[in-house]
Order: structure tokens, then sequence, then C-alpha cells
């Protein structure tokens, strides 16, 4: 029966998914018309975690926002801080020193694997495996304890500053992630690629399921692994450089069809890329200055400004304009969860219940980015 | 039909490797901890909660009441308050409070402070019935100390 | 009182149902201590560990506290079959361990339909498991119950179907017949087809993972049991454990020679340890499995059955067929 003959008939029912559901993945609602098992349209509903950040950014110096810009993708705060410090030091004309950038970008690389790591396991949960998740946390375990040890915090790092960042990496932090990188290697084939890409079931439910077109992806928006999936190649830290990327030999995955199984693939070719650029920037790791003095109080010159990095999840752009005080006038910021999920209504109609959930799975949502 | 034949093969095959690593993960050493039983080591560098430095000259605290924390903490959760003493010099603290509950644990306290009066503790246990509980007096917290 | 006046069926009624109750408590108890054991270590996290020694009285702990649960009703939900729903389930589970033969004289009832009846005891799970979601007045609820209605109906077909190539071959439907069928050669050997989709069709019909379609947390947040709690709700685990260990009970009878290994004194009876070590290590391997895969999505489950397990099994009862009426001829 075709959609529009179900609900003619009134064959259809509303189903309700959320606010607290196992599978939306923090605080979002997703309410479904439904025939059967089968959904005619879906309608995400936002809003249960909103908590105006970027009010809060216009209402203290810009200093005050740090702490919240690691909260708002909870899984790439070191991402969105860098975003943040670089968009002030473009405003600003504030110096970093080169071993800065390193650490930012060793750091950022870091937080990115961490992320996907975080995201197979709860994919894999979303598909009904309940082992994965634990293999992936304890590789993440190992990347949380590098960058406590360095930073002071497991989630919310608050680590880059505006010239430079908090603390100096040691030895110490080399050689762990030296460790590190030899055994998320040694675990790739033997764990995750025998337990779950070459698993029938898993191939089954993944592939040819959705398909993210490059048309789709132009029209809302998409960004990160779903947009690359679909034969674009775009990412920020190729398409628009910025901190040290251009320096560092790396490629971006890309896919061709668009469909689950290429976006779980190219994410985990792009936690084997991240490896690679940590290996080379730990090498060329220069001497020096690890955060430059910046005077204690910094006016914002008049204007504004953009900064976009790659975050895990993709496109993030803060948008500041100032008035010419501290105090930032607007500051908008465009998070890739926001315009991955709006493509989930046209993406997901005519769906069997099961692989909305998956496909919810694959846009790899963080609610309160999302909700801010 | 080779499809059906192929795919019911390489399938069938698959699921074996997959059993194959699970078992083999079983019987490798866990690698959690019995939590309260067992603890691990956590960081020096672990940003806690802040905390009064001790001085091991005087004994005391080396904040000057310079209301710099107070100042630039962006979510306003300290409340210095000093008073004007015979010999000392600047204002002597007379209560340094912070409001763990509001406290984002970002360190700019820790990194504005001229004296280096501050540091993190390393307490990551914290747990209370209210909220008053983490309302700290971090003066009388250096002194019990 | 004189015992002796009761008469003796009722004496043998009396016990023998007080033994199976416990040992369907005690069943549940030891494979829900050993899932969580053996998904901790699979996982590479030790289980339960805090109540006793390794955290074995854990699984009893936990049966208190369910029974020590209020019983939450729904108010929209059709009160006596909500109530009556868990009892649905863990009723039959009782009956089919009266036609086990846990060794050769361990058997309560060696009845000529034995395997009929048994696979008849089973299936009421799924009208259990259908009244449960209906009752429940949740579209979760029912969705859990849709599916395992749709999936019990069509795993049963293939799980019939290489049973009756065993059937075949042993000439009985007795369980007791079966086994001892099987003497020099166990039918997992000449039938070792039949022995594969009999137990992937078990794990179907147990509502197991990979096939764990109606309780499929991550879509349907708990499925047919989202409105259950307390004892209801344990009744329903109850029944599910039971009901793996009957499926696999019955593939050790089929497949596996039943109590035959070893002998070891009082064979009579003491084959029952080794009826039971086969059993647990069939569950075993339904453990195992369930922490190793993803789920399987509902039409998949379906195409996979009338796909792959139906023609695979007809065909594999044909050439049984041939076989067991060429056999004497041809020899
Ligand atoms: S850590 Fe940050 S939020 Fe907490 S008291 Fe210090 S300045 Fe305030
Ligand atoms: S900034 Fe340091 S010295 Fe100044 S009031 Fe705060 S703790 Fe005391």
């Amino acid at each position: 029966m075709t959609p529009e003959a179900a609900k003619q008939d009134k064959h259809t029912f509303v189903l309700n998914m959320g606010p607290q559901h196992p599978s939306t993945h923090g605080v979002m609602r997703v309410i479904l018309e439904m025939d059967g098992e089968h959904i005619l349209e879906p309608e995400p509903v936002l809003g249960y975690g909103h908590r105006i950040q970027e009010k809060m950014g216009e209402a203290r110096p810009w200093p005050g926002f740090m702490p919240n810009t690691s909260r708002m993708d909870y899984l790439s705060a070191m991402i969105y801080n860098h975003g943040y410090v670089s968009l002030i030091e473009r405003m600003t004309g504030i110096e970093v020193p080169r071993r800065a950038e390193f650490i930012r970008v060793i750091t950022d690389e870091l937080n990115r694997i961490q992320s996907h790591l975080l995201w197979l396991g709860a994919f894999l949960l979303d598909l009904g495996a309940f082992t994965p998740i634990m293999y992936t946390f304890d590789d993440r375990e190992q990347i949380l304890d590098i960058l406590e040890d360095v930073t002071g915090s497991r989630l919310t790092y608050c680590y880059h500053r505006v010239g430079g960042v908090a603390r100096d990496i040691d030895e110490k932090f080399v050689e762990r992630t030296r460790a590190f990188i030899a055994r998320l290697r040694s675990r790739f084939k033997p764990i995750y690629y025998d337990l779950v890409t070459s698993n029938i079931i898993f191939i089954k439910r993944v592939k040819d399921v959705v398909s993210f077109t490059p048309e789709l992806a132009r029209r809302y928006g998409l960004t990160g692994p779903p947009l690359r999936s679909t034969g674009i190649s775009y990412d920020i830290r190729k398409n628009e450089p910025y901190s040290i990327y251009p320096e560092f030999d790396f490629e971006v995955p890309v896919g061709t069809k668009g469909d689950c199984l290429e976006v779980y693939n190219i994410r985990v070719a792009e936690m084997e890329q991240s490896l690679r650029i940590i290996e080379q920037a730990l090498d060329r790791l220069p001497e020096g200055p690890f955060r430059n003095k910046i005077p204690r109080k910094v006016k914002l010159p008049q204007g504004d400004a953009t900064f976009s990095v790659e975050t895990a999840r993709g496109e993030l752009t803060y948008y500041l304009v100032s008035d010419g005080s501290d105090v930032p006038y607007r500051l908008k910021i465009r998070v890739p969860s926001f315009s991955n999920l709006s493509v989930l209504q046209e993406l997901c109609r005519n769906m069997l219940l099961s692989d909305l959930v998956m496909s919810l799975g694959t846009l790899d949502l963080v609610i309160p980015e999302i909700d801010r | 039909m080779n499809e059906y034949f192929s795919d019911l093969f390489s399938g069938a095959k698959s699921l074996l490797v997959g059993l194959s690593v699970t078992i083999r993960e079983m019987f490798k050493p866990v690698v959690t901890v019995q939590y309260p039983r067992e603890k691990l080591e956590i960081t020096p560098n672990f940003r806690g909660h802040t905390e009064l430095v001790k001085d091991p000259e005087t004994g005391t605290h080396k904040c000057i009441s310079c209301m710099m924390c107070q100042k630039e903490c962006p979510s306003d959760c300290i409340r210095v308050k000093g008073e004007k003493r015979e010999g000392v010099k600047g204002l002597a603290l007379v209560s340094y409070s912070l409001d763990f509950t509001k406290c984002s644990l970002c360190g700019t306290c820790v990194e504005v402070c001229p004296t280096a009066a501050l540091e993190y503790s390393q307490e990551y246990e914290l747990a209370g019935y209210s909220s008053d509980e983490f309302r700290f007096d971090l003066l009388k917290r250096l002194e019990e100390r | 009182m004189d015992i002796s006046i009761l008469p003796p069926e009722l004496i043998r009624i009396v016990i023998s149902a007080v033994i199976i109750i416990a040992f369907v408590f005690l069943n549940a108890m030891v494979l829900g201590y050993a899932e969580r054991k053996l998904a901790g270590y699979i996982m590479r996290r030790p289980g339960p560990m805090e109540v006793g020694p390794q955290g074995i009285l854990q699984l009893m702990i936990d049966g208190v506290k369910l029974i020590g649960k209020q019983l939450i009703v729904p108010k929209e939900s059709g009160h006596a079959l909500f109530r009556i729903a868990p009892l649905l389930a863990f009723i039959p589970v009782g009956l089919a361990f009266v036609v086990i033969p846990f060794s050769d004289k361990l058997q309560a009832r060696d009845l000529d339909v034995g395997l009929v009846f048994m696979l008849a005891i089973m299936s009421v799970n799924v009208v259990a498991v259908l009244v449960a979601g209906w009752s429940s007045n949740n579209k979760y609820s029912l969705f859990g119950a849709i599916r395992s209605v749709a999936q019990n109906v069509a795993y049963e077909i293939p799980m019939l179907l290489s049973l009756l190539s065993v059937v075949l071959m042993a000439n009985t439907l007795s369980l007791k017949g079966i086994v001892l069928a099987q003497h020099p050669v166990w039918y997992v050997v000449c039938q070792p087809l039949a022995f594969i989709i009999y137990f992937v069709a078990g794990l179907a019909e147990t509502n197991r993972a990979p096939f764990d379609l109606p309780e499929a947390e991550s879509e349907l947040t708990a499925g047919f049991h989202t409105e259950y709690s307390g004892m209801s709700f344990s009744l329903f685990i109850l029944a599910e454990y039971t009901n793996m260990f009957f499926v696999c009970s019955i593939a050790v009878v089929l497949f596996l020679g039943g109590w035959s290994g070893i002998p070891l004194p009082f064979y009579a009876y003491s084959g029952g340890i080794w009826f039971l070590l086969k059993v647990y290590a069939l569950l075993f391997v339904m453990i195992w499995v369930r922490w190793t895969y993803p789920r399987v999505r509902f039409d998949q489950l379906l195409n996979f059955c009338w796909k792959y397990l139906i023609p695979f099994s007809l065909v594999n009862l044909m050439l049984t067929a041939i076989l067991v009426k060429l056999w004497p001829v041809v020899f």
C-alpha cells in the first residue's frame, strides 16, 4: 500500500520514539507516523536539552565562553575548543607558537579517534550487538587516560587557550601516544574487522539501506562522513585548511554510493588517517614555548569573523560579530549534527523501524550539540 | 544461484570468525577494576575543584585577596572576602567560598591568580545529599588539612 | 497422617511437580548467572562479583528483589489478560519436563508422541507473548508481540522439518526410543544439516540474539515485556530460560545421543550427568552467539527462513526419506 493510500485508509498510527528511548542517544524525540513497521513520516522534535549556549557567549567577555565550547559536542570537546580559540586568534591577530599548533593537532586527532570509537560501539549497540562497545571503550579509555594526563579532564577538556594550550606535553605523553597508536593499529584487523566489518549480519543490515545523494547532501548542508560517503570529498582540514594540517600527509576517505556501510567504512578509515597525522606530528614535534603571553584584557576589534573546523561529525563554524568590546555582540555556532539530523525526514520515509534506528546511529548525533 | 551459495558460505565463515574473536577475548584477562575495592591511580594533573595552596614556609595560604579569580570566573562561583588587618600587606583573606555546583572546571581562576594561590584538588569522589555540601569554604578546608 | 492412603500416583505427581519447579528455578539461576558471567568475560570484565564468592548468589538476590517489587499494572491495560500472560508463559514449561529423558530411568513418562508433545508445549509460549504484548496496550509491546508471532510461525516449519528427518531414521516419536535408536552413531553425524537448521531455528524460537526481535532493546525498548515488572517480569525470564533448556535438550535427545556417554556407575541414573553436560554445552553456544552478533532485521529474518532454512530442510528431508527407503533394499 502506498503511503498516501495508507493514510487515507487510516491504517496509520503515531509512534512516539523518545524523548527517552535507548537509541535516540540522548533526549531527542522522533514522532513516527507508522503503517505497521513501516515509517511513513518521521518527525524529529528537538529542544529538550536547550541551554542557550549562543546567548551565553554573548553575555560575558569572550574568555568566559571557553568552558561552554566543551559542552556542546562533548565528544569533540577538544575540536570545539580549537575552533573557538582559533576564531579569537583570527579576530585579534594573536600569534600561536608552533609547538602549540602541533599539540592542538595531536589532541584534536586523539579526540576524533575517541569519538569515532564511541560511535562504532554505540552504532553496533543500535544494531543489537552488545560486545563491540566494550572493546571500543577499552581502546577509548586509553585515549582518555592520555588526554586526562595532559588536560586534567576526561571529557570537557577546556585545554586549548588563545595563544597556545594550557599545559605542555612531555615525553611521557609522546610515549603513551605512540604506544596507543601501535595498540589501536594492531586491533583493527583481529577485533573490529573480524568481529564487525566482515560479519554477514552486519553487512546485510547496513548495506544499501539508506542513500545519501550529493543532491540531498547539498540541499541539507550535510557534512562529515555522511557527506563524504556520497563521493564529495569535503573535509575542512583539506578544503579550508587551518592550523598546520596542510603540513601533514593524510587522505580524506570518500565513498561512492552513500549507504550506511560506506559511512561506517569512512569512519574506520578516518581513524587510521588520524593515527597517521598524530604519528607525523609526534615525529616532527618542535621544541619551544607552548603558550604566548597575551595581554590581560583583549578587546575584539569591531567587525565579524568566522572559523570552521572539522569535528568528528562534520563542519563546525563559529561566527562572531563584535562591536569592539570584549563581549561578543553576536555569536552563531553552526553545528554539524543539526544539519545532519535534518535529512532524517527525507531519508527515512517508507523505511522499517529497525532501519530508522540504524540510520540515526549512522548520522552519529550528539543531541546536546543539536540543542545547544 | 551462484550468489545464493557464495553468500551462504562466506556468511557462515564470517559468523564463525566472529565467534572465534569473542572466544579468544573471553580467555584474555579482565581489563576492568572493581571500583570501590580497587582504585586506579589518578594523574597528578587531574582537575578537581580548586583548593588553596598551602605554603610550606608559612603554613598558610598565599592568597592576597586581589579578587582576580572572582572577576574572571565565567561561572561566577567564587566569593572572596578580605579585610584590612594590622601587619598584613594588602588584604587578609577572611573567607574564600567556592560554589562547586556552578563551577565549570575551566581553570581560569588557577591561571589568573598572581600569587599561584590556587591548585586543583585530587578529589573525584564527591557525592552528597544536598547542594549545600558543595559550597565550600576553601579557607576552612585549608585549615582542616 | 498416613500417606499410604493417598493414591501413589498423586504422591508421585506432587513430588515431581516440586522437583520440576525447583529445577526450573535452579536452571534459570544457573543460566542467568552463566549468561552474565560469560557475557562479562567476553567483554573482558568480570561480571557479577559482589554477592557471594564470584557473585554466585547474585541471581538469588535478584530473584528476591523481583519478588519483592510491586506489580505495576498499567491503567489502560487489559487487566485480566495482562496478569494471565506471565502464567501462560510459565505453566507450560513445567509440563514439558514430563517427557524429557534425562537418563535411562530418569524420565517421568515416556509418551509415544513425546516429541510432538514437547514441541506443542513449547509453542504455547508464543501465545503468552502475544497476550502479553496485546494486553499491555503499549505500541512497543504490540510490535514485540507481532514480531514474535510472525517469527515463531515461520521458524516452526524448518524446525519441524529438520526434526522430521531424524524421526524418519529413528522410526519413532518417543524421545527415549530416539535416544536408543542412536546406538552406534549419534544422529548429528548422519544429519549434520538437520542439526544446524534445528539449532538456528531453535535460536529464533527462543527469541535469542541474533533473532531477539521481539525484545529488540534498541528498537522496541523491551518489546513485549516493556510494561511488566517484578514477579510477572521474572516469570517471562524464567520461561525464556526454561525454553532454552528445552530447545537444547531436544537437540541433545535427537542429535547428540541423549544420555549416552562413557558409562558411569549406576548408569541408568547417572547418565543424566552426560545429558545435562551436553545440554549446558549447547546452552553455552547459545550464550556465546548472543554476545557476538548484531541483530538481524525483521524481513531478513523471514527471508533467511524461507530462502535458506526451509528449502534446505526440505531437501534434507527428501534425501533422508529416499535413503531410509533405499537402505534396506540396497544392503
Ligand atoms: S574553575 Fe573556572 S568556573 Fe570553576 S571556579 Fe575556577 S574560574 Fe570559576
Ligand atoms: S586570584 Fe589568587 S590571590 Fe587573587 S583572590 Fe583569587 S586566589 Fe586570592
